[in-house]
This record gives C-alpha cells, structure tokens and sequence, in this order.
C-alpha cells in the first residue's frame, strides 16, 4: 500500500500576514497616506491620558487664540474655547471619544449585518425572503432620518447612538455578505462540509464567513468612517453623546455662533474630525487597490 | 417590461404600507400619550382620556391606522403641536424650500460631475484621471457641516462677502442660497464623478470603442457618437438615487445655515417631539426615497437594452 500525504504547508501566524498587509498597501501611497492619518488618530485616543494636556473639562482662560503664553507659563497651543477650555486637549480627548463609540457601534452593526446575510445566502428561501424584506423596508429610509428618529425616540445616549447605527448599517452589511454567500455556497468546500454532516450553523460561521472577509475588510474601513461622520452630526444637530465631555460634532454646533471673532473654535474640530474620515477613505481606496491587483 | 413595473409598483407600496405601520405602531400606540404630547405634560388623567374620546381615539389599532392613513393619503396629516397649524400647511411650502435647493444643486452638479468623471475615464491613469479622482475622494470625505464650517469660516468671517444665514427673511436671495449650494455640491458631486468616471474607463477598454479609434474615426467623435451613449448609462441610476442622500444631506446643511427647508423642519419636529410633523416628514421622506428608488431601475432597464427582456 502506497499511502501519500498531502505536504503539510505552515501557515504563517496572523501577526506575520498582518504585516504583510501593511507591506502589500505600501504600493499604493494613497493608501499610505491614509493609513497614517488613522493611526495617527488612534496613537492620539490611545495616549491621551499619558499626554501632559491640560483638563478637557476645567474652565481656565476663556478665547484665547492659537499659540497663546499666558503669562505664568501655560500654554495653549489651540487656544481655548468660550468657557476657557482648552481646544488642543479637547480635540485629543474628542478622538478617543469619537473614535471608541464608531468602533463600538461598526462592530455591532457587523454582528447583526453579517449573521442576517450569511442566514438570508445560505439557508436561502423563506430566510432569505423576510431578511432581504426587513432590509429593503430600513434601506427605503434616509439614512440620516433613520438617526434622527432612532435617537430623538430613544434619547441621545452613546448606546442609543450603538442601536440606531446598527439599525441604519446591518441592512448594507446584509446585503454584501449575502452577495457573497451566494457565491461561496457552491464551492467544493461547502459541499464537502454538507457531506460531511456537519450542521448548518457551523458550515455558515466556520466554513463560509471567513472566506467572506477580503471585501468585508474594506467596506468596513469605510463605514467606520460613515460612522464617525454620523456621530459627529448627531453630536452637532444636538442629538449626540450628552456633554460635557469633548464631542467634536457639539464642539462645532457650539462654536458657530461664535465663529465672527473666535473662528479657530469651529475651524480646529472641523479639520480634525475631515482629516480622520479621509484617513478612513483613502485607506479603503488603498485596500481596494490592491485587492483587485491580485 | 410591464411585469416589472408592476412588480416594482407592488414592493413599492408594500415598503411604504410597512413603513406607515411602524410609524405609527411607535408613535402612536400608546393613545395616552399621544394625548399627553396634544395636551402637555401638566394635563390630567381625566383630561387625556376625555381629548381621546372627542377625537375618536377609542377605538381598535387597526381601525385607527386605517383612518389614519386614509388621511394622510389625502395630504391631511393633523395639527402641529409645536406650530400650532395643520401640518400640511407647513410641510409643503418646506418641501418647495427644500425643492429649489435641490434644483440648483442639481443643475450644477449633474453637467459637472458628469464632465468631470468623463474627462477623468477617458484616460484611465493620467494626470487628469488622477487629479479627478483625488480631488473627488477629499471632497467627499468632509463631513457636511465640517465643509460648511470652514466654506463660512473663509467665506463669511474673513472675506465677508457672503450671508452666514440663509433664512431668507428678507425675501429670496441668490446671495444666500450660495453656501448651503456649494457644501451639498461639494459633499455629492464626487460619487457621481466616481462612478462616472468607472463608467467611461470601462467602456474605453472595451472591443468596439478601439475598432472604432483603429478605423481612424476622429477621437473626439469616438467619444462623443461611441463611448458617451454606453457610459452615461451607470450614471443616470447614481442620480436619480442621489434624491434619497439628498434627503440626508439636506438635514445638515439647513440646520447650519439656518435654512427654512423640510430638513430643518423634521429635525425641530424631532428635537420637540412634535409626533405629527415627525410622521409626516418621514412619510413623505421614504415615499421620495422609495420612489427614486422605482424610477432608477426602471429607467436603468429601459436604457439598457442589454437588460430590457431578461
């Protein structure tokens, strides 16, 4: 008996095909560039307590303008705002904030999103009719009246905001993964799973989801960046995370009344918050890029 | 071609039938306080229930959805608890508001997005197609009312040269419909680019736009006889459905510049709980959606001839 077996091929750890990832978007310097604005955004949430900042919150000298000595030594790099807080240490303490509940919120909106689409592709028929439904009915609103009503019914709280992102964003991601299920489902591995015997469940979360997630990682970079955008707006119509702590949308509603002779106010919040969703786009570009290389 | 409008028409009022019976189902099951939201917090038990007598509220669910929906079909939506007027009697004249915002905006953008995208696919990877896109990436990713904060930053606070406020209290003015136009122009105009531009880049590569350059016909008319009709079709789809992201978009820029569109209204509605106007908004919200929604895939079918009887 000649028995032969398949050479064994060692995969390579995730941390190592992680940074061969990092390697691959080098080749597309858009994408470089995005990167760095996200990771840069995300140092500055992370090491926001280690950072001598002033407190977010404490009332020093109110309008001073940018590049201010006081005359005892302190500075304000970004000025400070109305009620003598400073900008610099708002903005820092406003990406930890913003950049926390967007993730909070996408991965929730991902679990709904991708157990709906892998339930509608694979199980198919009767699933796949109501899901599709119950998607098409929260897709037919306007994404920023969905917020609006979802919020002002529940009261504007961080896991309220959770709940009305994940209702505006698992019908989207509903409807990629379903896409892609359909697809996987005929390939030789399902098939031999089936045959296997191995249950429904496991053939969808273990066999079919992971398969699925090339696309999925790049329509994710790009809704956490829809998602930022969507709570600074809630933040700025005044249906955002409550104050007072530093929330970049509420920082811009409140300075715009002000903006005739303390524009830095608005202007800093506004450049902050557009540098991050770029960051977020271009990254997703770069992703793409180089997905569709190869 | 008819079955698929009429199974179109048929999700379409399906959609619309489920959405009114959320609404509603949210707003306005609990019958005591919808009474308590008509007659303020302070009002008594007694008060409520008597209000709910008088206005026919006792009766079945369903019976009051259908009377519900019967008048709102017919454009009477009841009274406003906050303005304290029919909510029709608003909602339109907000509508039209927010109708002309829309018509300059899309008067400008649709030539130049399609323009632009066109010029950008034309050459796929040059200069030109780089820049486009670039441009249209930054663009598109400034949130709204962070564009609007630096456009009335420069334009309002240091030029001077344009309103910060478009309530057109004083009549209509051009002058103060050109902010709230520029930021909802620059937000919008870089999809319809984007997609355009994909649009033209694929049908360049294709077999019969190089017959047609190979057989020596001007390039100029190759672009214009040849390539445009096949390209621009992708595009129109993006259009008509721009309507529903309008609705959105519209929200912030009427609440920055302070603009008396049906953006600002829903949002006030929202912010005071006046349950009426909320539901009549997004009604008329989701019927503009879903029927946009209708008019791209039909339209998209009737354009492509590909698609037309399969």
């Amino acid at each position: 008996m000649n028995t032969t077996t398949a050479p064994t091929v060692e995969r390579p750890s995730v941390i190592s095909r992680f940074f061969k990832g990092i390697g691959l978007l080098r080749e597309s310097p858009v994408g470089m560039f995005g990167l760095a604005l996200v990771i840069f955004w995300v140092a500055m949430a992370i090491i926001a307590p280690l950072l001598p900042l002033h407190d977010p919150l404490a009332a020093l000298v109110p309008f001073q303008k940018i590049m201010t000595t006081m005359p005892d030594g302190t500075h304000f790099w970004l000025g400070t705002d109305d009620k003598g807080r400073d900008i610099l240490s708002r903005v820092i303490w406003g990406s930890q904030r913003v950049l926390v509940w967007s993730s909070l919120a996408t991965v929730v909106a991902y679990f709904f999103g991708m157990m709906m689409g892998v339930a509608a592709g694979y199980l198919g028929g009767w699933w796949d009719e109501v899901i599709s439904f119950i998607g098409n009915v929260l897709l037919s609103f306007p994404v920023m009246i969905l917020y609006i009503l979802i919020v002002s019914y529940l009261g504007a709280s961080g896991i309220n905001i959770v709940i009305a992102v994940t209702f505006a964003s698992a019908p989207g991601i509903m409807r990629i993964v379903r896409g892609l299920i359909l697809d996987l489902r005929t390939r030789d591995y399902v098939a031999a799973a089936q045959t296997r015997g191995e249950p429904a469940m496991r053939i969808m979360l273990v066999e079919l989801l992971p398969n699925a997630r090339g696309p999925l990682i790049v329509d994710a970079c790009l809704r956490l960046g829809y998602t930022v955008v969507a709570i600074a707006t809630l933040g700025f119509l005044g249906l955002g995370l409550p104050p007072p702590d530093p929330d970049w949308g509420l920082m811009i509603k409140e300075a715009v009344p002000l903006g005739s002779f303390a524009g830095h106010m608005m202007v800093i919040p506004a450049l902050a918050l557009s540098s991050l969703i770029l960051g977020f786009n271009l990254l997703a570009d770069g992703l793409r890029e180089i997905s569709l290389r190869d | 071609m008819l079955i698929l409008i009429a199974r179109r028409l048929g999700s379409m009022v399906l959609i619309m039938f489920v959405v009114s019976v959320i609404l509603f189902g949210i707003f306005e099951t609990d019958k005591l306080a919808v009474a308590g939201k008509v007659l303020g917090p302070y009002s008594s038990i007694e008060q409520r229930e008597l209000w709910l007598d008088q206005n026919g509220y006792n009766q079945s669910f369903w019976t009051r959805y259908v009377i519900w929906a019967g008048n709102a079909m017919r454009g009477d939506f009841g009274q406003s608890l906050q303005l304290k007027v029919p909510v029709s009697e608003v909602l339109w004249p907000r509508l039209a508001n927010t109708g002309i915002l829309a018509l300059f905006l899309f008067a400008i953008m649709i030539p130049l997005s399609l323009f632009m995208g066109v010029m950008a696919g034309m050459k796929e990877g040059s200069f030109q197609d780089r820049s486009i896109t670039v441009f249209s990436v930054l663009t598109t990713s400034i949130p709204e009312f962070a564009s609007a904060t630096l456009l009335t930053a420069i334009f309002v606070f240091t030029l001077g040269w344009l309103p910060g406020t478009s309530s057109m209290t004083g009549g209509f003015s051009f002058k103060e419909l050109i902010l709230p136009v520029l930021v909802l122009l620059l937000y919008d105009f870089g999809y319809i680019t984007r997609m355009t531009r994909a649009s033209m880049a694929e049908v360049m590569n294709s077999q019969y736009i190089r017959t047609a350059i190979l057989k020596g016909l001007p390039y100029k008319r190759v672009i214009v006889r040849h390539a445009l009709r096949n390209a621009l079709i992708a595009p129109f789809t993006v259009i008509v459905l721009q309507l529903n992201w309008l609705l959105s978009g519209v929200i912030v820029v009427e609440v920055f510049f302070a603009y008396k569109g049906f953006g600002k209204l829903l949002l006030d509605a929202a912010l005071f709980g006046d349950i009426f106007v909320i539901e009549a908004c997004t009604l008329v919200a989701v019927f503009v959606a879903v029927a946009s929604q209708f008019i791209s895939d039909i339209g998209y079918t009737y354009l492509n001839p590909r698609i037309r009887f399969s």
